[in-house]
């Protein structure tokens, strides 16, 4: 057997050219899949780690994918908010132990803005019930005070005390529509957290009010330079409105009643999601895509071994001389039928080989770029199972593939005797 | 007399039914002995080798090869037998193209573990002494590509090939055809030297009669073969 192998190998190293483009074809077609697999793993693991603890998210009706987006991984806005009352009511009801609103809206140099209150920092958790911790500086209490996401701080370059100014909208920050007047100062930085809060931009709800002073029509009024600091610091700023509520309850078990509850809220129309069912709903609707590419990743696949079993068998004719030489020196025609499926198997092998390697790779390149622009690390995209269920896959596919043009040519040899005709 | 270590009687075979091209009812090729087999091109000589090496199968008659017939053996034994104890030399194209020169010779070595173990030393140095007794000496030349040696070069290395781990037999199908006179008579003196040498009984077919005075017996095919094939 190992007589055989070390053929196969010398055999295939003789046809490098040939070789190695079929090699590239079985390379690209794994990576190809294990790409679509890992991309598809990776995001449902880092959406899944954005958010525990928490067990509803109430916000104003509309789709509960679409309050789960914007709530939580601020992509996408809110179509409409709630009112101060409604959440102090949402707030004082007897189920629940904790209810941290959040304001949305207003972005700083491509980073979301978002309001809320102190309490935040020990309620939001993320992976594994984590604590968000506070690397430097301390929460906001001024209301000028911003804590600022590991990457806010690390892309535009802040450190503790640094000044920023505030824009209205989610745009970057353009002339006109800035609230140049009212100038933040970073209090603390947080630690990285592979999630949507690296790249937010935590200010108090009276200072998403105050920024808004002058901006009540929704459009700078032409007053809103005059008014002072001091003017605004002597406003009321108690929030009318915030865009949703994150809560948490007092015991688990009365969830699907509080939802409903709230729900079907007498005042004010309301919606409450459980984030984890939101998620689930979302992959639901992902999951036919993500099937479709997986279905035409393993079809990319297949093509890959019928490019092995296409390479071997047209070099089998001008080969045929070397199977009546192997048989005449002592080969058995089992030796000439696992010569053959050798060859093919070890193309299938090291293609899966290079195409893992280069999903790797490239993942490497990829994820941090991913992340720097969804604030969300794609998780368990590492070397796994999967990888090697690939190759066994990949290869026991070509050996298989392998099998038609070694039956062949142990039929030939059969026909072929000895005599070596050209 | 020596013991034959090849013995055809009554055998019978046809590529096609009805279209016999062997019909022999005796042929012997003895231990030791340089024989020559004549026959005219088309006339089915290399279709008695393939079945005296056991690629092929009778279709009626016995062949008896060192004691065993082997009709009764199974493709597998026959495949052992040849390996162990038959070398082969084609007319031409007798290398592996992405095998080495050294490769080459010692590939039956990778088939037969009892040709192995009548090797001493190692299977290189093996190799390169009987090339070195063939007039293959030159390193640069062993370093070359097989398909860039000349055929005469070629049929050396086979006919070591044949030779390596010192088999029984070792059968030449037209190995000098597509050799000038000089390189020819100088193969066949080679060969027939180290077959000598070695002790194996040389069975050399070709169509060329001329070559008869070069071995120790000469028999023609067409006289023993019954099956009338014109050439
Ligand atoms: N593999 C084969 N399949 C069918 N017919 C064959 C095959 N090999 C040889 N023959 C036929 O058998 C006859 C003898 O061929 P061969 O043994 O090669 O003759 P020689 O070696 O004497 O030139 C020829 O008529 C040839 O056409
Ligand atoms: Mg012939």
């Amino acid at each position: 057997m190992s007589a055989i192998l070390s053929l196969a190998w010398q055999s295939l190293m003789n046809r490098k050219g040939s070789v190695l483009l079929t090699l590239l074809a079985v390379a690209l077609s794994v990576a190809l899949f294990l790409g679509v697999d890992k991309a598809r793993t990776g995001a449902r693991e880092g959406f899944g780690n954005t958010i525990s603890g928490t067990e509803l998210i109430v916000g104003a009706p509309t789709g509960s994918v679409n309050l789960l987006l914007y709530s939580v991984f601020r992509m996408g806005s809110a179509t409409a908010e709630i009112s101060w009352p409604t959440y102090q009511e949402i707030a004082t009801r007897p189920d629940i132990d904790w209810a941290v609103p959040i304001s949305l809206g207003d972005s700083h140099r491509g980073f979301r803005v978002m309001g809320t209150t102190p309490e935040y920092f020990d309620r939001y958790k993320f992976g594994r019930n984590q604590d968000l911790v506070i690397a430097q500086g301390e929460p906001f209490d001024d209301l000028f005070d911003a804590v600022i996401g590991a990457d806010v701080a690390r892309e535009l370059g802040y450190s503790i005390n640094s000044p920023m100014v505030l824009s209205h909208g989610l745009g970057q920050a353009d002339f006109g529509s800035s609230h140049e007047n009212r100038p933040f100062r970073v209090v603390g930085i947080l630690a990285p957290t592979g999630t949507p809060v690296d790249q937010t931009v935590h200010v108090s709800l009276e200072a998403i009010t105050a920024i808004h002073v002058g901006w009540e029509t929704g459009a700078k009024n032409p007053l809103a330079d005059s008014i002072s600091e001091e003017t605004v610091r002597s406003f009321d700023l108690t929030p009318k409105t915030v865009t949703a509520i994150l809560v948490g309850l007092k015991r688990k078990g009365t969830i699907l009643t509080t939802r409903r509850e709230i729900n079907t809220n007498k005042g004010e129309p309301l919606m409450a999601i459980i984030p984890s069912q939101a998620l689930a709903e979302l992959w639901s609707v992902t999951a036919i895509a993500e099937r479709a590419l997986l279905a035409v990743s393993i079809f990319v696949i297949a093509v890959g071994v019928v490019s092995i079993l296409t390479s071997i068998l047209t070099s089998l004719n001008e080969r045929r001389r070397e199977m009546s030489i192997l048989r005449a020196v002592g080969a058995r025609r089992s030796h000439i039928f696992t010569l053959l499926v050798l060859e093919a198997g070890l193309v299938g092998l090291l293609g899966a080989l290079l195409g893992v390697l280069l999903i790797h790779v490239l993942l490497a390149v990829i994820g941090p770029l991913v992340s720097a622009h969804y604030g969300i690390s794609l998780i368990g995209t590492g070397p796994g199972l999967i990888d090697l269920y690939t190759l066994l896959a990949v290869t026991g596919a070509a050996l298989v593939a392998g099998a038609i043009p070694a039956w062949m040519a142990f039929r030939r040899s059969l026909a072929d005797g000895l005599s070596l005709r050209l | 007399m020596a013991e034959p270590v090849v013995s055809v009687s009554n055998l019978r075979f046809a590529w096609m039914p009805g279209n016999e091209v062997l019909d022999i009812s005796d042929f012997q090729l003895r231990a030791g002995e340089r024989l020559f087999l004549r026959g005219a091109s088309g006339s089915g000589k290399s279709t008695l080798l393939g079945i005296i090496a056991g690629v092929l199968e009778a279709d009626s008659g016995e062949v008896i090869v060192l004691g065993q017939d082997l009709a009764t053996l199974k493709p597998a034994v026959r495949d052992r037998l040849r390996a162990d104890h038959l070398g082969v030399i084609f007319q031409m194209f007798n290398l592996v193209p992405y095998l080495s020169v050294i490769g080459n010779v010692t590939l039956p070595l990778r088939f037969s573990p009892k040709r192995r173990a009548a090797i001493s030393g190692s299977e290189d140095d093996e190799a390169r002494r009987l090339l070195s007794r063939l007039g293959l000496t030159d390193e640069t030349l062993l370093a070359r590509r097989v398909s860039d040696l000349s055929v005469g070069q070629q049929q050396r290395v086979a006919a070591a090939r044949a030779l390596i781990g010192g088999p029984e037999i070792v059968i030449a199908d037209e190995p000098t055809s597509a050799l000038d006179a000089d390189a020819r008579d100088q193969f066949i003196d080679l060969l027939s030297e180290e077959a000598r040498r070695t002790g194996a009984a040389l069975l050399f077919v070709s169509h060329d009669a001329g070559l008869a005075t070069h071995f120790d017996r000469a028999v023609d095919l067409g006289e023993i073969n019954r099956a009338g094939v014109s050439a």
